[in-house]
């Protein structure tokens, strides 16, 4: 494991300490409210715990299924209208952080990559397939699928704009 | 045709999706826990006196939260959810969502680095933006599908 996974891995654990020394401290002065919210906690991990499963197994599959070097490949100079269509597509299914995508994508930049591609796989990212099932969840399946067609949309705009925006400025 | 994995496969995506999934847990909990104590604490507050200023500035409100917030974009949902529960519009909710994943201010310095500074404060400008102008649509157009 590298320092960086290292660290990722146990700020999560700080950031629950954190919270568990809150609920504490609160627990001190206001009693009552700390028993509501642990038992508004336990209501709604109830309801999430099935679409947890569900997201575990999407991840999985995408874990599976996705190389990295299927990516890159379709990302490339000079795709055209497949390379809108491949940036969309690899920002939708990239999984990992987005620090690991900044080096790939700096790599295809010094090659030549388009910044409107660049800036619309980014965009694209903001689509989370495995996480859907609990979007839908919360917030309903005619809201998820108008969002992800919003956000499929302005991802090729947002490529464009920050294109455009950055020629303007040199 | 379908793709034939090797146990050794399966059993490397398998470990590196509990490795990842234990990693995003304590976000989860912790996230829910925060939201949890912060509803009970602030009903009021959170719904009325942050939020409630009117579409646009709830938006913009929305987008400038998710712009700042560092996780799991699972934890924009789960708050997204339960701010909504607290009284909070869609409209404002969505913003938070779409710039959570979107806009990364506390990733600049290290997309400025790698993709050039220009690109990286360009692409955050306009992705806030867009956040904004999404989050509007969105909703405009979920209400115009409920309505048939």
């Amino acid at each position: 494991m590298s320092d960086k996974n290292k660290s990722r891995g146990i700020g999560g654990w700080l950031f629950l300490g954190l919270v568990v020394i809150s609920y504490a401290l609160v627990g001190l002065v206001v009693p009552e409210a700390t028993s509501r919210a642990w038992m508004f906690f336990l209501n709604v991990m109830r309801q999430v715990l099935p679409v947890l499963g569900l997201v575990f197994i999407l991840l999985f599959i995408a874990n599976l299924f996705l190389d990295p070097k299927w990516i890159k490949h379709y990302l490339g100079t000079g795709a055209g209208l497949k390379g809108w269509i491949a940036s969309v597509l690899a920002g939708i299914l990239s999984v990992g952080p987005i620090y690991v995508w900044y080096a790939v994508l700096g790599e295809l930049q010094a090659k030549g990559m388009r910044t409107a591609l660049i800036a619309t796989f980014l965009y694209s990212r903001a689509v989370k397939l495995p996480l859907l099932p609990l979007m839908i969840h919360y917030f309903g399946v005619v809201y998820t699928l108008v969002l992800c067609f919003y956000l499929v949309l302005f991802a090729g705009f947002n490529g464009i704009m920050v294109e455009k925006l950055i020629v303007q400025k040199r | 045709m379908m793709k034939r994995f090797s146990t050794e496969q399966l059993s490397k995506s398998f470990s590196k999706t509990t490795f990842n999934f234990i990693k995003i847990l304590p976000i989860i909990i912790g996230m829910l826990l925060a939201t949890s104590l912060l509803i009970t604490l602030f009903p009021e507050q959170i719904s009325a006196g942050l939020f409630g200023n009117g579409e646009t500035l709830d938006a913009l409100l929305g987008a400038a939260i998710g712009s700042v917030a560092v996780g799991h974009p699972l934890a924009s949902y789960l708050l997204g959810g339960e701010l909504l529960r607290g009284g909070v519009g869609l409209i404002a909710v969505t913003a938070l969502l779409v710039s959570w994943v979107t806009v990364g201010i506390v990733q600049l310095p290290a997309e400025s680095l790698m993709l050039g500074g220009r690109f990286a404060i360009t692409r955050n400008l306009v992705c806030f933006v867009t956040a904004v102008i999404i989050a509007f649509v969105t909703v405009f157009t979920t209400r115009l599908i409920g309505m048939f």
